[in-house]
């Protein structure tokens, strides 16, 4: 039996993703939120907002700047209203969502925004290198030089011993994801790749390359969410959340049983099923944390979309291209649409509410009912998966 | 580094600069940690003890980084390894002496050290893996 509904998204904004430049984050919020107040007439945002969640990760890092709660209630217009920073790496959005969620459940807050925001190309690539890293170990995995492009070709290169996947498989998650970006307005790459041409790209950490890597992205997404009995007063069509689940892993790689599955990303997904009565099998949408393209490889083994193994393979038959029977990262996912790695939660709901009211445009899978967005932190210390219905 | 150190990292890396590669093992439940901690992370006990590891072991998974953070931007490409040494415990070091292509899954291993004892966080002495004569 699908599960009763735990919180509703009434609306949603994002920016372009892409190199934003001349811009802070908070600037980029604000464009994000003022998209789900033009979507939500309904909404007085200052009478009705009692609560804000914001995803952030190394804004002290890439704009020396802290305390993003308040600003982001500032830059928002909400002040006073209270506004917590969510950090688990990659997926700080996702656990603003989740906050959110605790938050309606909980019945102190009706109507809550929740968002993230990262603002990164401003510097260079090897200044990002080292502030993505501080997601990972810094005493063993910093220390001796890994970077996340290093961390999942560590995975990479267990997946490809283990099972056998190949390079080519791993570029045909880039060709896919290229291929659904040139169909979504707001990806950072709006343009198909050639197999070739992913295969020749320049090596960053081997056995990963250029267009195994998602790029480094500017960008905000963000969301109203609300307490599902009031969520008709902003629009006739909300998107349910009816399942959540969250989970940890040890926090160095090196310290984990296995290096081919993201063990977190495994019991969430277990918990946000059974919360939601469902099975991978009933799920029309999924996003994806394609941070690599491995890692959608070991998503697609993580979630039960096919047998451990056998994630290269899934992509090779292309049954999740927006024609397969699965389709996967119908956005572009992280590696065609991009990755400010504050927002990348916030933007795979944002993606799935608008999937799951049929306005995805040239994207749009068809008949869309049921969705799933797959978020994950660092080399996968943390895992959230939620699931989501019309 | 006497043998009463405490079950951290900074103790770990100190036993690092006397050429020591160093684990902690749970009394109360017998298996050894790595990273070493001051409570165990399967019993919960404080009760730990140090225990010298042989410094062999074979590479689990490994990568080449051509793009590195600024501070090691000097060194690539080079290799990192994730090892399995010989107690059954695991680390992430840099593979000296080996080229990339001569890398496999499997590979044997052995510990080496660089740095002096008194050197300081961040900067620790440093273990580091090369292959097995």
């Amino acid at each position: 039996m699908v599960g009763k509904p735990l919180a509703a998204i009434v609306s949603a904004g994002c920016t372009r993703f892409g190199r934003l430049e001349g811009v802070y984050a908070r600037e980029l919020f604000a464009e994000a939120f003022k998209e789900a107040l033009d979507e939500c007439p309904n909404l007085d945002p200052r009478r009705d907002i009692e609560g804000v969640f914001v995803g952030q990760m190394a804004g002290e890092a890439y704009e020396h700047q802290g305390h993003w709660g308040p600003i982001v209630s500032d830059w928002t217009g909400l002040i006073p209203a209270p506004s917590i920073r969510m950090e688990n790496a990659c997926a700080s959005s996702s656990a603003a969502l989740r906050c959110a969620i605790f938050a309606v459940k909980s019945g102190l807050v009706d109507v809550a925004l929740v968002g993230g925001v990262e603002k990164m190309t401003h510097r260079t690539t090897s200044e990002v290198q080292e502030f993505l890293g501080l997601a990972s170990d810094h005493p063993f995995e910093q220390f001796n030089g890994l970077t996340f492009p290093g961390l999942y070709a560590l995975m990479a290169v267990a997946h490809m011993h283990a099972y056998g996947t190949t390079e080519e498989q791993l570029a045909m998650v880039a060709v896919k994801n290229h291929r659904h970006g040139a169909l979504n307005p707001k990806a950072h790459f709006q343009k198909e790749v050639t197999l070739d041409a992913a295969l020749s790209s320049r090596v960053i950490a081997w056995p990963l390359k250029l267009y195994d890597c998602c790029p480094i992205s500017d960008g905000a997404a963000c969301l109203i969410v609300t307490n599902p009995e009031i969520a008709k007063r902003y629009t006739d069509t909300p998107v349910y959340i009816i399942g959540t689940g969250q989970a940890s892993s040890e926090i160095g790689l090196y310290e984990r049983e296995t290096f081919t599955s993201i063990p977190a990303a495994k019991v969430a997904a277990r918990r946000a099923y059974e919360m939601a009565g469902v099975t991978a099998k009933d799920v029309d949408v999924i996003e994806v944390h394609d941070c690599f393209t491995i890692a959608e490889i070991i998503a697609y083994e993580d979630l039960g979309l096919c047998p451990v193994g056998e994630g290269g393979r899934l992509v090779e038959e292309g049954r999740t291209t927006l024609e397969g029977d699965m389709p996967v990262n119908a956005s572009g996912g992280l590696k065609a649409k991009g990755h400010p790695v504050g927002a990348t939660g916030a933007s795979q709901a944002y993606e799935v509410f608008h999937q799951l009211r049929g306005e995805a445009g040239r994207r749009q899978v068809p008949d869309a009912e049921l969705a799933l967005t797959h978020n994950v932190g660092g080399s996968g210390a943390t895992a959230i998966v939620h699931i989501y219905r019309v | 580094m006497p043998m009463e150190a405490p079950h951290t990292i900074e103790s770990f890396y100190r036993f690092v600069g006397e050429g020591k590669l160093m684990a902690s093992k749970c009394r109360e439940c017998g298996r050894l940690i790595l990273p070493p901690r001051p409570v165990c992370p399967h019993c919960h006990s404080t009760a730990m003890e140090w225990v010298q590891l042989s410094g062999r072991g074979k590479i689990r998974t490994y990568t080449v980084i051509h793009v590195a953070p600024p501070e090691f931007m000097d060194k690539t490409p080079y290799i990192v390894a994730i090892v399995e040494l010989e107690e059954g415990v695991t680390l992430p070091g840099i593979v000296l002496g080996a080229n990339p292509e001569d890398v496999e899954v499997g590979m044997e291993v052995e510990v080496g050290f660089q740095g002096e004892a008194r050197d300081k966080w961040p900067t620790w002495p440093r273990y580091y893996f090369k292959p097995r004569r």
